[in-house]
């Protein structure tokens, strides 16, 4: 658990690198969780740029959707070739090893992004860029 | 001229489908024995372009693909106000009448994901019209794993959501210019297209109980599925195989749900030996 909440904490920096990723989140704003099942993180996204991550509040947390999946989908999702049915987010909700939650309007509107935002850990295993 | 010139000729045939006059676009190349390809749901003949262009193949075989009505350069027919929605009937109904209008004589009918479906349909109903038929992503029946109504509605692009859908079924270890040619494909349907033909595929095409009646010995079925592919699995593939004696199947490596676009090269060491047998049976 500890080694995906920590390749989580990448993401920003990974995100700001990526202009094309950013050019297609520039209109998106939301709050939503994201991660591990049973340690989600609230994550703040304005302009396509993760402004704020952090552990979910104990106290009246709010937010629009939530993808939370288990540790193990996270690891072999993060894998430069991923194995068959853990290499998308929509298959890891089809398998049950993912959650999908919430007010869905932002996460579809947007879905490629967080496809390709959730998928740039990729490149920390591969060494290629993402 | 200097500039390359790809051999593959596109041209209109106008086919009464159902009563209803239709304008349908189609690409052909080659000469042999026709070969017509149907393309995935949402998407146009333009997934077929690699194959239609392979020296070999079109040596002996006559190459087509047809955009479906309402799909690619095929428009909507004249007067056409209702909401598009394909069914088995006006699906089958499509291919037959568009390979009546060519006169092609018991053609190999071969197509992906919903074109895979109707094949199995073409197998059930009508396998004497055919030499042989290649159901690529195809199975009697596979699970929802999204709603439709994602699909077309004025808050969401419909381009952007149907082809960010698709894009997971792509194998990852497909070329990144094929991955992103086959998403262009989706970006560019028409509004509800991809939505109306997953009618077909989820609701009214259910083929479960009906497949066990086909026979392989009057004309041959081939199923090809690839590993990648989590909406028509293998397991659904070869759970549909076994219930029809003699059908033949290939679980392809390193492919996803659009074997001929997102990865021309891989998906042709898998058809070619295919092909080949249909060659030798004539």
């Amino acid at each position: 658990m500890a080694d995906v909440t920590a390749i989580f904490a990448t993401l920003p920096r990974l995100l700001d690198a990526n202009s094309e990723l950013l050019r297609t989140g520039r209109l998106l704003n939301v709050d939503c969780l994201l991660g591990p099942i049973d340690l989600p993180l609230l994550v703040s996204i304005r302009a396509g740029c993760i402004t704020e991550m952090r552990a979910l509040p104990k106290t009246m947390p709010s937010w629009r959707f939530g993808y939370t999946a288990s540790p193990q989908a996270w690891i072999e999702y993060w894998r430069p070739e991923p194995k068959p049915g853990w290499h998308d987010l929509l298959a890891l909700t089809k398998r049950g090893e993912a959650h999908l939650v919430g007010d869905l309007h932002p996460f579809m509107t947007h879905l490629q992004y967080f496809k390709d935002l959730l998928a740039l850990p990729r490149s920390l295993v591969s060494g290629k860029p993402a | 001229m200097s500039g390359k010139i790809e051999p593959i000729v596109g041209r209109y045939v106008h086919v009464e489908i159902d009563g209803v006059m239709h304008r349908i676009y189609f690409e052909e190349n080659g000469s042999g024995i026709p070969l017509v390809c149907l393309h995935t749901a949402g998407s146009d003949n333009r997934q077929w372009r690699h194959l239609l262009c392979d020296e070999e193949f079109s040596r002996h075989f006559r190459i087509i693909a047809f955009d479906m009505p309402w799909h690619g350069k095929s428009n909507p027919p004249d007067g056409a106000t209702d909401e598009y929605r394909l069914t088995t009937a006006s699906y089958t109904g499509a291919i037959r009448a568009f390979c009546a209008a060519l006169s092609l004589d018991r053609p190999v009918v071969m197509g992906c994901s919903i074109g895979g479906r109707i094949v199995l349909n073409l197998a059930i109903d009508h396998i004497s019209e055919f030499r042989a038929l290649i159901g690529l992503e195809a199975a009697d029946f596979q699970q929802p794993w999204y709603d439709t109504e994602w699909l077309n509605r004025p808050d969401v692009h419909g381009g952007e959501i149907c082809a960010a859908l698709v894009s997971g079924l792509i194998a990852p270890q497909s070329p990144e210019n094929t991955r992103r040619e086959t998403l262009w494909g989706y970006k560019q349907s028409g509004p509800g297209v991809f939505k109306g033909d997953l009618y077909f595929y989820r609701v009214d095409g259910d083929l479960r109980g009906r497949v066990e009646k086909i026979d392989t010995t009057i004309c041959p079925l081939y199923l090809l599925t690839g590993e990648y592919d989590f909406s028509c699995t293998p397991e659904d593939t070869l759970r549909t195989a076994r219930s029809i004696p003699g059908a033949q199947v290939t679980i392809m490596e390193k492919l996803g749900h659009f074997p001929m676009s997102e990865n021309p090269v891989q998906f042709r060491q898998y058809i070619a030996p295919v092909l080949q047998q249909i060659r030798q049976i004539g």
